[in-house]
């Protein structure tokens, strides 16, 4: 896998310019680089508008649905890439049709969301059976694994992240208002249902996207942490969308960088870093708005 | 006592959706026919200062016709209410000049035009809508939604410096959340505000783009009394001030009753429109209902409408979202 004749064993030093050279070094760095960076844009902003519509869930099953998809696609021998967008597209049509879903928040959606994540697991794991003797990579696909990532791949996940990306500025303000307000958006000509199925589809593209560097599982530290840490500090949509991309790019480049020195899963660093964030931003903001009751309270 | 002033929609009792009493069918069922706006009003005023004509106007729910020949003509600048016992329909007359839903009967027209989604000369309230607490959205950028929420695109950060239409934006939005003395909250979370506070922003995102008409679905349900007050005394002032034509849904006329200009009163299968002091009265509304009626005036001025009392059970109690 380790295909450069540099030092295998990394040390950390104290000069932290050199170390991040040391980590560049590596044409298997770089490309985990530029994949964390794609991928956590995306996330981002894709994971501010689910949070902001309470679809977390569905984001979740998406990305479950990816595991299914990828040891499908080793399985008849094509790029696991495309079984992560094939499995996670289709399963977003599939929830996007339920009766009465689509929209959000309705016990309907949650029931049939949760049937598919839970087959989808099921039928992750008979694939990896049927592959029959070896498929080492299951650990990675549930888990995350930034050592493998080609030059290839990193084209794929930038093409389809910036058409991702230019389709949810397109009809980003719509459906901030179908979220925040369907009724009204409907009255005023907005499509809620259709962008509502619309949106479903982009989360199923950076579900794939997230879920190809972090593995199935831990999609949600770069899918849900950023924006609900954004969200927790300000209630300005703009900066608060800012906000999501500044977290996500930094979580997924320190997780990368500590993950270079140590012999863990980049997985576990970057849900670490992100469930620290959000720990902190959490508690700051609980800090902030206890000061106004304080005059209240002393005499 | 307290009971009993809560007038029309806990005293009349009556079989509120039983088909038998429907009344004759319209002239024209099932009707589509073109629209000629330019007709005869028997309404003062004159046809060519309303906003909202409805003649002869039904809707069908199923097999079953909710409501039916109701004539109601709204004129610019008209508070207008829409009165009736719970389940009656009110919130689908309102869909209906919204054009969200299609008249079995009759014709409904705003402005001249028959009715369609998207029309920014209506502004829009639906009823009972609390944002979830946990939305972290400022009650600035839920009413800025109001005026340009249904346009392609994002807003870019910065603009303002740059384009006269953002600044002019901007400048509305502050202007009304200033009308419905809401800025002392608006930049705080919307899903953190009380209902009377949310409720006012709310009325500024229906009233941002500077519609000639509001339609408001029981806007003061679940507010406390002094809100109810306060929101209705709002309602009014806007009515007059900017010369917008309200037609709000109400299930208790007494918060409004002193700023009305005209109400229709829905029963099942019929309506009766008019002035307030017209229609709530007690041989109206009997003969509305068909049931003897009577309307009580209190000393401080509310109305209290009693019906017979009705062998129980029959209660619909269906809400319409």
């Amino acid at each position: 896998m380790i295909t450069s004749g540099g030092e295998l064993n990394p040390t950390l030093s104290w000069n932290l310019v050199q170390d991040v050279r040391q980590v560049f070094e590596f044409p298997f760095m770089l490309n985990a680089v530029r994949a964390g960076t794609i991928v956590a844009v995306l996330a981002g902003l894709i994971g501010w508008f689910m949070v902001a519509r309470r679809q977390s869930f569905t984001g979740h099953t998406l990305a479950v649905v990816a595991f299914p998809g990828a040891t499908g696609a080793i399985l008849i021998g094509v790029p696991a890439s495309y079984g992560y967008f094939a499995f996670a597209i289709t399963a977003a049509v599939l929830i996007a049709l339920v009766p009465g879903g689509g929209g959000r928040g309705h016990s309907e959606e949650s029931a049939v969301t949760g049937t598919i994540q839970a087959t989808a697991l099921a039928t992750g794991f008979l694939f990896v059976n049927l592959y029959g003797g070896f498929l080492s990579g299951t650990n990675a696909l549930l888990f995350g694994s930034f050592l493998a990532v080609t030059t290839g791949q990193v084209h794929v996940l930038l093409a389809v992240a910036v058409a991702a990306v230019l389709a949810l500025a397109l009809i980003g303000r719509r459906l901030l208002f179908a979220s925040v307000d369907p009724v009204v958006a409907a009255a005023r000509g907005v499509p809620v249902r259709a962008l509502s199925v619309a949106f479903l589809i982009l989360l199923a593209i950076a579900a794939a996207e997230v879920a190809q560097i972090t593995g199935s599982l831990l999609v949600f530290a770069l899918l849900v942490v950023p924006a609900a840490t954004a969200q927790t500090l300000t209630a300005r949509p703009a900066l608060s969308l800012a906000v999501t991309v500044l977290i996500g790019l930094a979580i997924t480049w320190v997780g990368l960088f500590v993950a270079y020195y140590q012999p863990y899963p980049i997985g576990f660093f970057v849900t670490t870093f992100a469930f620290a964030t959000y720990l902190s931003a959490t508690g700051w903001a609980h800090r902030r708005a206890r000061p106004r009751l304080r005059p209240a309270l002393t005499p | 006592m307290s009971a009993v002033l809560r007038g029309p929609r806990d005293g009349i009792k009556v079989s509120l959706m039983n088909p038998a009493i429907t009344p004759p069918a319209p002239a024209t069922p099932g009707d589509q026919a073109p629209v000629d706006q330019v007709g005869e009003s028997a309404v003062p005023g004159g046809p060519a200062r309303a906003l909202v004509q409805l003649r002869g106007a039904g809707v069908r729910v199923g097999d079953r016709m909710l409501w039916s020949g109701v004539d109601v003509v709204v004129g610019a600048g008209e508070f207008f209410a829409v009165l009736g016992p719970n389940g009656v329909g009110k919130s689908t007359l309102v869909k209906a000049v919204l054009g969200l839903i299609p008249l079995a009967a009759g014709t409904v027209t705003v402005a001249g035009h028959r009715p369609g989604a998207g029309n920014d000369a209506i502004g829009y309230l639906p009823q009972r809508r609390s944002f979830d607490p946990g939305l972290r959205l400022r009650g600035v950028d839920v009413v800025r939604l109001g005026l340009d929420g249904n346009r392609w695109g994002v807003p870019l950060p910065g603009v303002r410096r740059f384009s006269a239409r953002a600044r002019a934006a901007h400048a509305r939005v502050h202007e009304v959340i200033a009308l419905v003395d809401a800025t002392g909250y608006a930049h705080r979370p919307i899903g953190q505000l009380s209902g009377g506070e949310q409720q006012r922003l709310l009325i500024a995102q229906a009233l941002v783009s500077q519609p000639r008409l509001l339609l408001l679905d029981e806007p003061l349900d679940s507010l406390d009394l002094p809100n109810q007050a306060a929101v209705a005394a709002l309602v009014s002032r806007i009515c007059r001030q900017e010369g917008v034509a309200v037609m709000m849904v109400a299930h208790d006329v007494n918060p409004i009753l002193t700023y009305l200009d005209q109400v229709v009163y829905i029963a099942s299968g019929g309506a009766t429109a008019g002035p307030p002091r017209d229609v709530i009265t007690g041989p109206s509304l009997t003969r509305l209902y068909g049931t003897p009626i009577e309307v009580l005036s209190t000393s401080d001025g509310r109305l209290v409408v009693v019906g017979q009392p009705e062998v129980p059970a029959h209660h619909h109690d269906r809400h319409q979202p």
